[in-house]
């Protein structure tokens, strides 16, 4: 007889491939390809793989895939966020390639495309975000305030790249990107809500209001 | 007294005339009221020029067709049509790239300042489906302020695509 418990896990990891599988494989079907030279086609799908792997990140730092434990979850999960700063800089890189003007328009924030901003916006939160994961042991920051820093920065990520999906006529096709993006803020929503990070905040604030008043 | 009709009657076309002006005028006169004091030049629009190849031919058509790209060019001021104008244009079509040397074509304005061109599809890039148009000083020699235009489509499946230009002497 099978648990619930393995029937449970496996349901979960069987969701997540879909979820990461669907919109690659509508992004590889959009007749916008018929159109495009590869090393644009290339740019497109970094994207949706970034996008992608804005869903993997809070379900590693949070521990909810079945099987990992926490640690190995959390190292995975740096892991991943160098493939995100990799995704994001082949997306730009090959952007460039294609049209060297509308990238340098966008990077400048004078782009006459709403969205190029937000995406530059989550671009620089994203190699922030690496940048102090990378100082990490040197910045010897209170593990409050190092989850605030990253918190508030992968906010930043999730909503700016959420939004420069939204908005770009691309490949995916707005079904599954509407879906992948709503996965991703829920995902997102939830592991801010169970790191207690409010919590926290408020505990190291009354400790310092008791330290003040001894 | 033989003068007074003709003085009545003429107050009368006048009238007339006024009305007919203000019906024909229609919307873009309730969009800019200023029209008293001329029709405002257009100005170049963000990322207008990108990937642009100064000196495109004087084509039929770019590539194979089966889209139009349209528009009128005015003058500043008067709002007069200006007939031989060189307006160039290009696009990211199924024909290719926006930087491809055949998305790129040039046609002039008819006697009425309208010009038409027929070009490939153009579908989305970078975003969004837009198409690019120049009115170049150094390619034409008309002697107007150099505009760039980059307007969207409304749906990526639209046939066409319309710019106006109104130019402001140099």
């Amino acid at each position: 007889m099978i648990g619930a418990r393995p029937v449970r896990s496996a349901l979960i990891w069987a969701t997540l491939a879909v979820a990461l599988t669907v919109p690659v494989v509508f992004a590889a079907s959009s007749p916008l390809l018929a159109w495009r030279d590869p090393i644009y086609i290339a740019a497109g799908f970094a994207g949706v793989v970034a996008l992608a792997l804005l869903l993997i990140q809070p379900l590693l730092a949070g521990g909810y895939l079945p099987g990992l434990r926490l640690r190995f979850s959390r190292r995975l999960h740096a892991w991943v966020g160098s493939g995100l700063v990799a995704a994001v800089v082949v997306h730009v890189a090959a952007l460039w390639l294609t049209s060297p003007p509308d990238v340098v328009d966008a990077l400048l924030l004078r782009s006459p495309t709403p969205f190029s901003a937000w995406g530059v916006v989550a671009m620089w939160a994203v190699f922030a975000t690496a940048l102090l994961a990378a100082l990490r042991g040197r910045l010897r920051l209170k593990l409050v305030v190092w989850r605030l820093c990253h918190i508030i920065l992968a906010v930043v990520i999730v909503v700016g790249s959420v939004v420069h999906a939204m908005m770009i006529d691309g490949t995916m096709g707005i079904v599954s990107k509407a879906a992948l993006s709503a996965l991703v803020m829920a995902a997102a929503v939830k592991v801010i809500f169970d790191l207690r990070l409010l919590a926290d905040i408020r505990r190291m604030a009354s400790r310092h209001r008791h330290r003040a008043m001894r | 007294m033989t003068d007074a009709p003709q003085a009545r009657r003429t107050l009368i076309v006048a009238g007339a005339v006024t009305i007919g002006a203000v019906l024909t005028t229609g919307v873009s006169g309730l969009v800019a009221p200023l029209r008293a004091q001329g029709l405002a030049p257009t100005s170049t629009m963000r990322g207008g020029a990108n990937n642009y190849r100064p000196g495109a031919l004087i084509v039929d058509r770019i590539g194979g067709g089966g889209f139009w790209l349209t528009g009128t060019v005015r003058r500043a001021g008067d709002g007069a049509p200006i007939p031989r104008v060189r307006i160039q244009m290009w696009a990211h079509t199924t024909e290719g790239h926006e930087r491809d040397p055949q998305s790129h074509g040039a046609t002039l304005t008819d006697v009425n300042g309208v010009f038409r061109m027929e070009m490939p599809q153009i579908v989305p890039a970078f975003g969004q489906a837009h198409g690019h148009l120049a009115y170049d000083a150094e390619h034409d020699g008309n002697g107007f302020e150099t505009v760039f235009l980059r307007p969207v489509m409304r749906s990526a499946s639209d046939k066409s695509l319309s710019a106006d230009f109104v130019l402001r002497r140099a």
